[in-house]
């Protein structure tokens, strides 16, 4: 009796214990959320979209540039990620048998966790050396580099959720894979893998290890592409370590901006555009 | 008829040499009458199945030679320093650019050490973070801590070092670092002034970053387990903890060991946060209060300022050893967390 009273608070205690360890996680995020909107909360202004950065010492100014920097580099490392993610994608869902597929899929997993920081690394010895000047271009390739194994993986694993009826009914009716594939398959899974390809986008946005030295930073506007480019995360990194208040109240307000960005685009893509689509 | 059909199917029709002789004559007819209009593949061409196969083939491929380049240009550009300094690179204590001596071992051993106290820390609450959600939990409460988790993961390395730098790090000079030295003292890693910053707020913010990744994936090896091997438990008279601690979790083992290494080779990679709190100096001590260094964080710091080619090319060789390392983890993982639930390995 005595043991079976002790095997009953044994298994209390530590249900309880794993209750409080999720629970101690979950708090993270408010913590984080708390102390972003009490902090940038109190810095956070119009000014902050409108106006370039003030030197040291000047109250006010805003990060204008980086913000238009931040959207710049991520729509160049869209452009060239998704494309490429996406194709590769429906040739491991559907074309995919083999080793070869088998080779893709795994070094994508690969990829996907190699340090952001070594993407960096390769982008500057692919772009900015040859270009002799650190650029926006630059920045787009480092963060390309690293939406290219997710969107593929993602895509994939959506193209793959689709049902095999479907595919077979299109080719009974006569269609050609390929016809089957662009009208039936990619339509049906396209809420989840846009789904994916929002969530890729919001990872990279966040990125600044591969930026430090790829899109570098600006204090200014930049005149093109082939310039060095302010981002929003970079401006926070500099922003947080500098020794002055004012900059500090400036790194507060733009990781409000920037973590307000990151989980409005994480709770649409999950909630709105695909509620019913299994996550993984 | 039914009788009929199994004698039918009993009896395997053998072709007899007439047969074959006919079939081929009319084979041989068939290619004479038959203008030889286009060849085979044009035909499928036509239908574009090919094209399609090979232009997605091509942008599957890309990944690959990414890969290949990457590697490539990692080599490439480190070589002057790993002509230099060979194996000794990793070994060697002293980094100062200045005389041109490049040595990775204090920023290996901060990395190793960051980590190893971000796993201590981290396992232990993301494994029972695990449990909760995949056996205690309701669903609908174990979704929506998930999804409350899965966000987590999302938050950009910088805002978690926004975070160290004016909250954890104040918070750990003042209660927490004087009281673990009044009480824990006596062990070897907590003598020395309290700076806040330095291996054990590393360490912190980064066990704060991959408690995620665990809870997530080990989470999905938990729910992937059976349930009879949870009913056979509770049927010989288990408790619902003996159950699970005894049955079900040595039976997820490989995906739970799969996620720690996967969040092993995140932590080891972390640039932003551990930049901003490792106190920059690269030196080896054991004291956990001590400033320190890691790889990413050298590589963050110095490269735009790397003082000429050799400095240069010994920050991308410690990009390479970090690369390397993170590889051969993630390899392992990957298979690991593929052995138990037998399903694609990407989690975004």
């Amino acid at each position: 009796m005595t043991l079976q009273r002790w095997r009953n608070i044994i298994n209390a205690l530590m249900f309880g214990l794993t209750a409080a360890c999720a629970l101690a996680t979950v708090c993270v995020l408010f913590w984080i959320l708390g102390f972003l909107i009490w902090n940038g909360g109190k810095s956070l202004n119009p000014a902050f979209f409108t106006q370039l950065p003030k030197p040291p010492g000047e109250t006010g100014g805003g990060m204008a540039n980086a913000i238009v920097g931040s959207a710049q580099i991520v729509l160049i490392a869209s452009l060239i990620g998704i494309p490429i993610g996406f194709l590769g994608g429906i040739y491991l869902a559907e074309f995919g048998m083999g080793a070869f597929p088998f080779v893709v899929r795994y070094t994508a997993d690969l990829l996907n966790g190699v340090p952001s920081i070594v993407m960096g690394l390769f982008a500057y010895s692919i772009v900015v050396r040859p270009m002799h000047q650190f650029s926006a271009l630059a920045g787009g390739v480092a963060l390309s580099v690293i939406l290219i194994p997710t969107t593929i993986r993602t895509t994939e694993q959506f193209l793959r959720a689709v049902p095999q009826t479907l595919r077979e009914g299109a080719l009974a009716l006569g269609a050609s894979k390929w016809k089957a594939i662009v009208t039936v398959v990619v339509p049906a899974a396209m809420r989840g893998v846009a789904t994916g390809m929002i969530l890729g986008v919001a990872r990279i946005a966040g990125e600044s290890a591969p930026l430090l030295f790829t899109s570098f930073g600006n204090q200014y506007w930049s005149s093109s592409l082939g310039q060095p480019t302010a981002s929003l995360p970079v401006m926070i990194f500099t922003y947080a370590i500098s020794p002055y208040a004012d900059w500090h109240r400036e790194a507060w307000a733009a990781g409000l901006v920037l973590l307000a960005v990151m989980l409005l685009l994480n709770i649409s893509a999950r909630l709105v555009l695909s509620p019913g689509v299994p996550r993984h | 008829m039914r009788h009929f059909l199994l004698k039918l199917l009993k009896t395997k029709p053998r072709p007899s040499a007439k047969f074959i002789d006919m079939a081929e004559t009319a084979a041989l007819l068939a290619r004479g009458t038959e203008k030889p209009s286009r060849p085979a593949f044009l035909n499928r061409l036509r239908n574009g199945d090919e094209v399609a196969h090979l232009i997605t083939l091509i942008f599957a491929a890309a990944i690959l030679l990414i890969a290949g380049l990457l590697v490539l240009e990692l080599f490439r550009s480190s070589v002057e320093a790993r002509h230099k300094f060979g194996w000794a690179f990793l070994f060697t204590r002293k980094w100062d650019p200045v005389a041109g001596q490049f040595g990775a071992l204090p920023f290996i051993y901060g990395t190793v050490v960051t980590s190893a106290v971000a796993l201590l820390i981290s396992v232990p609450l993301g494994l029972g973070a695990a449990i909760f959600l995949s056996e205690l939990a309701p669903p609908r409460i174990s979704d929506a801590l998930t999804f409350i988790i899965e966000l987590l993961a999302a938050v950009p390395s910088v805002i978690y070092g926004l975070l160290a730098v004016f909250a954890l790090v104040p918070l750990l000079r003042d209660p927490v670092q004087p009281f673990l030295q009044r009480y824990l003292g006596f062990l070897p890693f907590f003598p020395g002034p309290s700076y806040g910053v330095g291996f054990l707020a590393a360490g912190v913010i980064l066990a704060i970053m991959v408690v995620p990744f665990i809870i997530s994936i080990s989470r999905e090896s938990l729910l992937a387990v059976p349930n009879e091997q949870r009913e056979a438990a509770l049927a010989v008279g288990a408790t619902r903890w003996e159950s699970t601690w005894q049955v079900v979790v040595p039976y997820a083992r490989l995906g739970i060991i799969g996620s720690v290494f996967l969040a092993l080779a995140r932590a080891l990679g972390e640039t932003m946060a551990v930049t901003m709190v490792i106190g920059n100096t690269p030196q080896i001590v054991t004291s956990l209060f001590a400033t320190g260094y890691t790889i990413p964080a050298v590589i963050a710091n110095e490269f735009t300022e790397a003082t000429g080619d050799l400095h240069l090319s010994a920050l991308v060789e410690l990009g390479l050893v970090l690369f390397l390392l993170t590889i051969i983890i993630n390899g392992f993982a990957r298979l690991m967390v593929l052995a138990t639930t037998r399903r694609g390995t990407a989690h975004p």
